[in-house]
């Protein structure tokens, strides 16, 4: 059977939804995580530190790939659980894996953040919460924001590895594709790379727009 | 944790541990083929054209933002199949190749953040002296702009050290590999993968750690002490995955 490039893009199309959503899990897992990890490290209660650092450490001296599998294969072996199937396992390794990487975003920019400003809003007599809320956050965000994108379009990268455990995203379908159609490899890993590389434009805008957010109204 | 088997372990750990030769091995290779290529990166973004530097430009953005794993499955599976100039390529020479390249646009970023923290003096004082463009690269600029990047490069040592074991889908025999093996036959991942993860934590976490001593150390002996406009070294430590 010979198939033409018109054949090859309906093919590959059938695995975009799963290459999103594996996407936006991932990232709502990894940005929940960044900022819970990154705030916990700042805590004063060594046990919460020690047990957040350990969790940082481990998720980035591993590889996420090594994350993925052991999420898929040992984890079940080991606490006799299931993560119930390979799209919950698929996410939560690459938001654990990112969330990790993030949360030193996260701690890095409150840290930055001038220490006169806490000093101000503790003289305003605002509880932790509030200042942290109120006036250590706003400006703190904005800083993470460019990280974040890079990190957004790292997340979609990683999402292709989901294919390794069984999940039919576009990358999947792309080596069933392949498998049947040797000759067109070229013309069919082309593509597939074209669908990544479009579903990370608008991400690469939005990186440059958080740049220029970030920047925006700060001295230096 | 009833299902952890001592035993078990023990019999997987020596097996898993022969791959730490490959794994390593490549990691090298990798990181010497992204060094060098990297240059390739610099040379190019400095020819004097829009529409040269507009190509280059995006074609670093794209081998950037898509997938590692795509890329060495295109050299692996498709390379050959390419019309006019497909040649086969072995697990390893795909691996070296696929992951050098992805790296090297990310080290070529590096070695211009650092070019640019050149300053501007040195350039004049290049053009004053009547140096050959040669003699500028090579005799004033690079020896200034490469030595502050190594912390940055070492950086990105280490993620490239924990991309090293997606060659194990194109049948590059590392850790991850003879892990996956070694489960296959006792149909038990548990114990394998768990080496593996720690064989990545126990070398990744000590050179991490060493490489922020390096950079300690460098900050102080390359600190301008006075900001002359030029900025700091970009302070992202990307992942690549």
């Amino acid at each position: 059977m010979t198939i033409s490039i018109i054949d090859i893009f309906p093919a590959l199309w059938k695995g975009i939804n799963i290459t999103i959503t594996v996407l936006i899990a991932s990232a709502i897992f990894g940005y929940s995580l960044a900022f819970i990890a990154g705030l916990c490290r700042l805590s004063s209660n060594p046990i919460l530190r020690g047990f957040t650092t350990f969790y940082v450490e481990v998720f980035r001296g591993t590889s996420l790939i090594v994350q993925l599998f052991w999420l898929f294969y040992a984890l079940p072996i080991l606490f006799n659980i299931n993560l119930g199937n390979e799209f919950w396992a698929g996410s939560l390794a690459i938001g654990l894996n990112y969330g990790a990487y993030m949360s030193e975003i996260v701690r890095g920019s409150i840290l930055s953040v001038a220490k006169g400003q806490t000093e101000a809003a503790t003289a305003l007599n605002m509880s932790r919460f509030q200042r942290m809320r109120l006036v250590i956050l706003p400006q703190a965000v904005r800083m993470m924001l460019p990280e974040f994108g890079n990190y957004l379009i790292q997340m979609l990268k990683a999402t292709s590895l989901v294919s390794l455990i069984g999940l039919t995203d576009v990358l999947y379908h792309g080596d069933i594709l392949r498998s049947s159609n040797l000759a067109m490899a070229p013309t069919i890993y082309l593509i597939v790379l074209l669908f990544y590389f479009v579903l990370a434009l608008p991400l690469i805008w939005l990186t440059r727009k958080a740049e220029s957010i970030s920047k925006k109204g700060v001295a230096n | 944790m009833n299902n952890w088997d001592w035993s078990y372990f023990l019999e997987a750990f020596p097996f898993v541990v022969t791959g730490l030769k490959i794994t390593i091995g490549l990691t090298f290779a990798c990181f010497l083929f992204a060094l060098v290529f990297g240059f390739f990166w610099v040379f190019m973004r400095n020819i004097p054209s829009k529409i040269v530097q507009w190509v280059v430009v995006w074609t670093m953005e794209f081998i950037r933002s898509t997938p590692p794993l795509v890329q060495l499955f295109f050299l692996y599976y498709a390379f050959p199949m390419v019309p006019g100039i497909g040649v086969a390529l072995s697990p390893f020479t795909s691996a070296v190749l696929g992951l050098g390249i992805h790296f090297s646009t990310y080290i070529g970023e590096v070695y211009r953040s650092g070019i640019e923290a050149v300053e501007k003096g040195q350039w004049e004082a290049a053009k004053a002296l009547n140096f050959s463009t040669r003699e500028k690269w090579f005799k004033i600029i690079l020896p200034q702009a490469i030595p502050p990047t190594i912390p940055m490069l070492g950086n990105y040592l280490i993620i490239l050290f924990k991309e090293v074991p997606l060659a194990s889908t194109i049948g590059v025999v590392g850790i991850l590999q003879l892990a996956k093996d070694f489960g296959a036959q006792h149909f038990n991942y548990l114990e394998p993968l768990t080496i593996v993860a720690m064989l990545f934590l126990v070398l990744s976490y000590p050179s991490a750690l060493l490489i922020n001593k390096l950079e300690q150390k460098l900050n102080r002996r390359f600190d301008k002490n006075e900001p002359t406009g030029s900025k700091p070294l970009s302070e992202s430590k990307g992942v690549v995955s």
